[in-house]
């Protein structure tokens, strides 16, 4: 699915599609307040729309049960412009926020303590792809494609495969993920998305003047960023975790069947039942097999 | 310009495929006109009338076709992952005694192949091409073959005797999908290879300002390297081997592209009038994945595809990318699973 460059627009128009994190653990514990950070990301939005005419900028909220669109500049309903004010943007985004997040909290079961509480990033990310993936099909000219993720949530460990084929997927599209992560750790995730695609990581130091991190790092169109200096990369965390205790390791075994990580030798692989050192066969018959000897 | 005559020869039994790209089997010079052979992409209906191609639904069901194959006969089988492949372009007449040398000597969890273009109609064998071919045989080597030519049943013998594919491209468009075809890992003989655990190391990057000596180049470098957990020599770019201690240097998402072979989706099933027409499912207006609208121009529900887990309704296009190449369903990783 490759895209064609001939059929861009001049360099400077962009398509933003940015994820917005509404999860309810992250933020009743963050320093900034939703609506504090709201108000930072519609100016910013705004910004984004009259930097030029033919810009769009689609929101997808990543909840913490669910993954929805909240907002399409290129859609009709919001196209209006009311006497030069803050357009029908503001309302109608906010509108459809405060619907996402009553259905989402909702879907909320039980959950036990002490799980890590991730959003759905992985859903979120898959659906801006596919929206990404429509713009490049809608056959005329189209805009530069980013990704901008709002992230605070902790990444959660069982999106991992979900996440990195998503990654390579924007890779191989050259989508680049820009994040821009709000919470108080580091996001591994977020940080190896934005290197492998090309894009920009940051973490604000001082989240009350987040506005001004957006509008200096985030906005540029992806053209100009050549001219632009920006946050250069600090040390991203190749290393992987080991499948048993989900340690960090900077040495590991894998299992050649089914590349599991292991951090100590085994007799036999958890995940795929392969049993090393040994021929696999299944066969009862084993005495009817030569057993493979190495080849000189 | 049609490739009505002519089979496709191939070792997996592929059905006939009558619908082929309308540029693909054309020669090189004549694909400089088509923007002027605009009467190809006309086709006369039932009533006579000329309607254009619906270029969408051929290549919809070309990728149905696709993928109904390759899960069919891959759904739970195990893959070898680790592959050791020698791509042969047929310039040298020994190259099956070559590879077989040079495989001889790769660790035993790897999986063996060899990929032979073939285009000549004859070949010259230094020894009997009968006894080579047992040889490889004997070392589980996988060969497989990609004529350019015509079908030849040397080639043809070496590939049923090893387990590999023989396939005859028809055209350039052809030929790029025959080679496409042995991109993804090929079912797994269990004795083949034996399983291992691999001992590999993930190098941290290091920081931007830090002078080493680099181990390849064997000069002083600043910054932007990799240093070996276990020896701390430094590596300029990964996959690679410690030139030091030898130790498999890799970063994690070098083994994250393999694992959608590992973990695969679910083919999403064609919508019905049975689906439509059960009051229970929720009417959806858009794609869920790209907010395409489903409904044709006459209000009518339109071609769709549901996730047989999530029931969450897909356009066509969607279904295409999300299955070749994103490996994720926005629906299944949008709902929490407690």
């Amino acid at each position: 699915m490759a895209s064609a460059p001939s059929k861009l627009y001049a360099d400077d128009v962009s398509l933003v599609v940015v994820l917005l994190d509404t999860n309810p653990f992250f933020w009743s514990s963050s320093s900034l307040s939703f609506s504090q950070f709201l108000s930072h990301v519609l100016a910013f939005l705004n910004a984004i729309l009259t930097l030029n005419q033919l810009n769009q900028v689609v929101v997808i909220a990543t909840g913490y049960n669910s993954c929805d669109y909240v907002f399409d500049s290129s859609s009709d309903l919001n196209r209006s412009f009311e006497n030069g004010r803050m357009p029908v943007m503001c309302s109608s985004l906010l509108q459809k926020l405060e619907e996402f997040l009553i259905k989402d909290e909702q879907l909320s079961k039980e959950e036990p303590e002490g799980k890590i509480k991730s959003s759905l990033f992985s859903g979120s990310l898959s659906m801006a792809l596919c929206y990404i993936q429509r713009v490049f099909r809608s056959g005329a000219l189209y805009p530069h494609p980013r990704i901008l993720c709002l992230q605070g949530s902790p990444d959660g460990p069982e999106q991992y495969v979900a996440i990195m084929n998503a990654i390579f997927s924007a890779q191989r599209s050259s989508v680049p993920i820009d994040s821009c992560y709000l919470g108080s750790q580091n996001s591994a995730f977020l940080q190896q998305a934005s290197y492998i695609t090309g894009g920009v990581h940051h973490k604000p130091q001082n989240l009350d003047g987040l506005f001004q991190y957006l509008m200096t790092i985030f906005a540029t169109d992806l053209h100009s960023r050549s001219f632009i200096h920006l946050p250069k990369p600090v040390g991203v965390d190749f290393r992987a975790s080991c499948f048993c205790h989900k340690n960090t390791i900077d040495m590991g075994y894998i299992c050649s069947v089914c590349l599991s990580i292991f951090c100590k030798h085994h007799k036999k692989c958890s995940t795929c039942g392969s049993v090393f050192g040994q021929a696999q066969s299944e066969v009862a018959s084993a005495s009817d097999k030569k057993r493979k000897t190495p080849e000189t | 310009m049609n490739n009505g005559a002519g089979r496709r020869i191939n070792g997996g039994a592929e059905e006939d495929d009558d619908e082929d790209d309308v540029n693909g089997d054309l020669d090189a010079w004549e694909r400089t006109y088509t923007d002027e052979r605009s009467w190809e992409s006309l086709q006369e209906d039932e009533s006579g009338m000329l309607r254009p191609i619906d270029n969408q639904a051929l290549y919809h069901s070309q990728y149905r076709r696709r993928l109904r194959s390759l899960l069919s006969t891959a759904a739970r089988i195990q893959k070898g992952l680790i592959r050791y492949l020698y791509i042969v372009i047929d310039l040298s007449r020994n190259a099956l005694d070559l590879v077989d040398g040079y495989l001889n000597q790769i660790p035993s969890y790897g999986h063996r192949e060899v990929l032979i273009l073939y285009s000549a109609l004859s070949t010259c064998d230094p020894g009997d091409i009968m006894d080579t071919i047992q040889k490889c045989r004997k070392s589980k080597i996988r060969c497989s073959v990609i004529g350019l030519a015509a079908e030849m049943f040397i080639c043809k013998h070496l590939c049923q005797e090893t387990g590999g594919t023989y396939s005859v491209a028809l055209d350039e468009s052809h030929f790029k999908e025959l080679i496409l075809e042995h991109a993804p890992p090929p079912p797994a003989i269990a004795e083949f290879a034996v399983a291992n655990l691999i001992k590999m190391g993930f190098p941290q990057r290091a920081a931007e300002g830090s002078i080493s000596i680099c181990s390849c180049h064997k000069e002083a470098k600043v910054g932007a390297g990799y240093t070996c957990p276990r020896c701390k020599a430094r590596a300029c770019e990964l996959p690679t081997e410690c030139c030091v201690c030898g130790l498999t240097l890799v970063s994690s998402p070098h083994l994250a592209r393999s694992y959608h072979h590992l973990f695969p989706i679910a083919p999403f099933d064609e919508v019905t009038s049975s689906h439509l027409n059960n009051p229970n499912c929720k009417l959806q207006r858009n794609c869920f994945g790209c907010q395409q609208s489903l409904l044709d121009p006459g209000n009518k529900p339109g071609p769709a595809v549901v996730c047989p887990k999530c029931k969450w309704y897909f356009c066509l296009d969607c279904d295409i990318y999300i299955h070749e190449s994103l490996h994720n369903c926005p629906g299944c990783d949008s709902l929490r699973h407690s």
